[in-house]
């Protein structure tokens, strides 16, 4: 089943107190694991996966671009940074 | 007279906004989130909580729920709409109100009695303050720090729409400590703080008069039913 993925993050210039924190939390785990030593930062988005009876074609994507800006982010503090088709849902990394 | 409070799935303040309502003088009228019909009320209030376990993003799928449509033409065509916490987050959502809340810098849920001071006493919600009177309610959220572009922040500041600003500290962020809003046409009110925690002697804030003897809330709901009174 098409699958159309819609990537939102928070504006880049706003302060993400949840990346923030969660990055403070990886960065304890660097005291004991050198290979996260150089974790700088996280930053905390969201990822929609919107499934599709039928084709997604342009002019189902061009609506859910639509859908994207004006339901899925608020562009006040968030920014669409993604919108793609995938043939599936996302499953786990083998 | 007749003050809607509108309720949505997860609104936690729907009933002491209206014993707000009733407290202030005026008839509170229960409306539900799924119906397309205001009840012909006078004005309106949307109340705080966490509608729809703030999913997507706080207020945001509240703010397509059916009743919004009649919400959002009735603030369009001048019916006194206040936003309290949850309520405000809705309307910056609809877009009646400019700006957004995002989660207070600290990342911590705070629940405390808040100084403001009324930076704006013209709107439908507060002309029975005082100019820059100085105030203490409850505010108690964890998703109130308030954002806006350079250009909507300059807007707000230079048409006089900053109706409350934190004193005493900044709690959560917010730029320039904004702490509620207005529209241009001033009788759409946005807040984080919440006023119908504090209008009965018992039940408010501290003062240094007496233990929760507070009542500067009610002054939001007194103002407007004195505004839409003047306009009959």
């Amino acid at each position: 089943m098409p699958t159309i993925v819609v990537e939102v993050m928070p504006k880049a210039e706003l302060l993400d107190p949840q990346g923030k924190a969660i990055a403070g939390a990886l960065g304890r785990l660097g005291q004991t694991q050198t290979a996260l030593a150089n974790i700088s930062g996280v930053r905390v988005g969201k990822r929609f996966e919107i499934s599709i009876d039928g084709a997604a074609d342009a002019d189902v994507l061009a609506a859910v671009r639509v859908l994207a800006d004006s339901v899925l982010s608020n562009s006040v503090i968030e920014d669409v940074v993604g919108i793609h088709v995938q043939d599936a849902p996302s499953s786990a990394v083998a | 007279m007749r003050i809607g409070v509108v309720t949505f799935p997860g609104s936690l303040d729907d009933r002491d906004a209206a014993r707000a309502i009733r407290l202030a003088g005026a008839d509170a009228v229960a409306l539900w989130h799924g119906d397309h019909d205001l009840h012909g009320v006078d004005a309106l209030v949307l109340p705080g909580g966490f509608s729809y376990g703030d999913y997507l993003r706080a207020g945001a799928i509240a703010s397509l729920s059916p009743i919004m449509t009649e919400v959002i033409d009735a603030a369009n065509q001048g019916m006194p709409v206040l936003g309290i916490c949850n309520g405000f987050q809705m309307l910056t959502e609809a877009h009646l109100l400019d700006g957004g809340l995002i989660r207070n810098d600290k990342g911590r849920f705070i629940c405390r009695d808040q100084g403001l001071r009324i930076e704006n006493n013209t709107s439908d919600w507060t002309t029975g303050f005082a100019a820059n009177a100085e105030i203490v309610i409850p505010l108690k959220n964890g998703e109130g720090s308030f954002m806006a572009s350079d250009e909507t922040l300059k807007a707000l500041e230079g048409e006089g729409r900053i109706v409350a600003r934190y004193i005493g500290g900044n709690p959560n962020g917010s730029l320039n400590d904004i702490a509620g809003v207005t529209n241009a046409r001033g009788n759409v009110v946005g807040l984080m703080p919440h006023p119908e925690h504090a209008v009965e002697a018992g039940f408010g804030p501290d003062t240094d008069d007496a233990m929760a003897s507070g009542v500067d809330g009610l002054t939001f709901f007194t103002s407007v039913i004195a505004r839409v009174l003047v306009a009959r």
